[in-house]
């Protein structure tokens, strides 16, 4: 048994003995988990991945004649004041008024910790202690009375991977997934990430002293939606100390601007129970694979998986096998479990007895809604025909019924095409003589879909996303159920 | 060496590629495709030493050919080795060697699908 105060007196003295979670692997399979917490003192362990929840309180100091900064923008990207006069937070994820994706809060953040100068810009209704009702200056991170990174929720202990089973390129901010499961990626840096190696919170609580962003930063409690084994931290740390080399503001095409937030913990061996912790391997750690292609809360799950078949680079999906993709940097990861290393050895860094736990057990809920209302609630019955209907016929039928959309089934009810009115216009248009052709000639045999489950803003985004203004409703044997068009919708969307 | 070839509406019609393959005996392998009714890109892959040969024959008959030989280039100042480019790329450019992620550029097709995937914008192709 060790105690936080003996490891900081041989950090003080110079004799300790620091190794990062790579090397504390061989240590524990050489000489057992007894005989490596009596060497080993403290272990580094690092993260360097795209952590959204993330941003930066300022303080701006007070113009003169002063303002209550109703709303403020740097570099034309808004950060929230509805604060005190002249404080802000600004989110990595809060994208640029006029450069849209290509640049974001993280980008700001960035630049300021490079030292550039950024432009402030802030307005006020103007008030009897705040007369001034505009401002227009540019600042530095010298400037500002504080510049702190607080970020609600980093250094996940292991994430669920991504795939995309339907036939449509997504982007996404697990990265980009090709069609038909055409890659997998995945986020988390496995058997060297902080709360890993720390799986029951022994060492690493609120308090906790850690390396952020090159600076020395502190665990202030759980993160939100913290669900062990899916731990999370909230932490905070100085801006103005940070380098940036240890941070990098990204882009997640169609997604949006996002950073990657560099972390190390140090985590002591205070017994042979953290030795045996942090000899965790990538094999022992679980997640699943999720589909992105279901747009819902609750992606199906494609299978189980293991940080080890994931940095393998390769993992089988239904019998192929599928590229892998990390978001992570373990390179960056890496270096800063050798810098916090160093900075420990050099005793630049003491670790510290955390003042109070984190919850080893959570709950995550689900939004609290009112209704989450489904395509079967807005539906109506479709009107089918056979594909064998002659044109003229269909026509005939869409002006009955007052329909634009007819669903080709055959003698079972399976759909096979949908017509429109637009397509009947056209056969007409086109047509040579009498014989005007038959509903199969002209209709579309690719036609997307939706189901009587489905919440009616995914349905929504199909029909945006291929320009259509109609779906037919089917159930698993593509036997059609009704219709849902984009008319149905709007009256419903727009009254929200 | 990777040849990008452009076929306009009479070329696109006659099998060049075949002709190509036998008139000058060498194995033309087609790394990427598109053809439609009037005109078509294909990238294919032609031994170093029979380049020029095989350039001849499918400028006689009218296909514009260009050498690819600027691949994808990789600014490491910007990358920070996440390996999000690696599944994205079709013929396995991007791998990680001791932690970095490495580009073996002699692979590279000039799709330019990695560049928009790139997180910190740290992929371009040279024209």
């Amino acid at each position: 048994m060790k105690s936080i105060e003996e490891i900081n007196r041989k950090i003080r003295e110079g004799d300790v003995v620091v190794v990062t979670a790579e090397e504390m692997k061989k240590i524990v399979e050489e000489l057992g988990t007894k005989k490596a917490a009596e060497e080993v003192d403290v272990v580094t362990t690092g993260t360097f991945g795209a952590m959204c929840s993330s941003g930066v309180f300022m303080n701006f100091g007070h113009s003169d004649p002063p303002i209550k900064m109703q709303k403020v923008w740097l570099n034309d990207v808004e950060a929230y004041t509805g604060i005190a006069a002249v404080d802000a937070y600004l989110g990595v994820t809060q994208i640029s008024e006029t450069k849209g994706f290509e640049y974001g809060g993280a980008h700001v953040i960035e630049d300021l910790v490079k030292g550039k100068e950024v432009e402030l810009k802030a307005i006020a209704h103007g008030t009897d202690c705040y007369p001034r009702k505009e401002i227009i200056t540019e600042i530095t991170l010298e400037d500002l009375n504080q510049a702190v990174m607080l970020n609600p929720r980093n250094a996940y202990q292991r994430y669920k991977a991504a795939t995309n089973s339907s036939d449509r390129l997504l982007r996404t901010y697990m990265g980009t997934l090709l069609p038909n499961f055409g890659n997998v990626t995945f986020a988390g840096t496995g058997e060297i990430s902080p709360l890993n190696n720390d799986p029951e919170y022994r060492t690493i609580g609120i308090g906790t002293r850690i390396f952020l962003c090159g600076a020395k930063g502190y665990v202030i409690g759980e993160g939100t939606q913290h669900l062990p084994p899916f731990g999370t931290l909230m932490v905070k740390g100085n801006l103005k100390e940070m380098s940036a080399k240890y941070m990098r503001a990204a882009i997640f095409p169609g997604y949006g601007v996002t950073m990657f937030v560099g972390i190390g913990i140090p985590i002591p061996i205070l017994d042979e129970e953290m030795a045996k912790f942090t000899a965790i391997r990538d094999d022992g750690i679980e997640t699943e694979i999720i589909d992105f292609g279901v747009a819902r809360r609750d992606r199906p799950v494609v299978r189980q998986v293991t940080y080890a078949e994931l940095k393998s680079g390769k993992v089988e999906i239904n019998g192929e096998e599928v590229r892998v993709s990390p978001l992570s940097s373990y390179y960056m990861a890496h270096e800063i479990m050798e810098e916090l290393k160093r900075q420990i050895e050099k005793g630049e860094f003491l670790l510290t007895q955390p003042v109070d736990k984190i919850p080893t057990k959570s709950v995550l809920k689900p939004m609290r809604q009112k209704e989450i209302k489904v395509v079967s609630s807005v539906m109506t019955k479709a009107i089918t025909i056979s594909p064998e209907t002659g044109i003229d016929e269909v026509s005939k039928i869409i002006l009955q019924k007052n329909v634009n959309h007819l669903a080709v089934v055959d003698e079972n009810n399976v759909l096979i095409g949908i017509v429109t009115s637009w397509d009947v216009a056209k056969a007409v248009a086109k047509a040579k003589g009498v014989n005007l052709g038959k509903a199969k000639d002209v209709m579309t045999r690719k036609v997307i879909t939706t189901f009587p489950d489905e919440p009616i803003e995914v349905a929504a985004r199909k029909m945006e996303m291929h320009n259509i203004s109609a779906l037919p409703v089917i159930d698993a044997k593509r036997r059609v159920l009704g219709l849902v068009t984009s008319e149905d919708l709007s009256k419903l969307l727009a009254r929200w | 060496m990777l040849l990008l070839l452009k076929f306009d509406s009479k070329a696109v019609k006659q099998p060049i590629i075949s002709k190509a393959a036998i008139d000058t005996n060498t194995l033309i392998n087609i790394i990427k495709a598109s053809v439609g009714a009037r005109r078509g890109e294909l990238i294919v892959e032609v031994e170093d030493e029979k380049v020029k040969e095989v350039e001849k024959i499918f400028k006689s008959y009218g296909v514009e050919v260009q050498e690819l030989d600027k691949a994808i280039a990789k600014d490491d100042e910007k990358c920070v080795h996440c390996g999000l480019c690696i599944s994205i790329c079709p013929v396995e450019v991007f791998e990680i060697k001791d932690k970095k992620v490495v580009a073996e550029t002699s692979k590279c097709i000039h799709c330019g699908v990695c560049i928009n995937v790139c997180p910190t914008r740290a992929l371009s192709l040279p024209v």
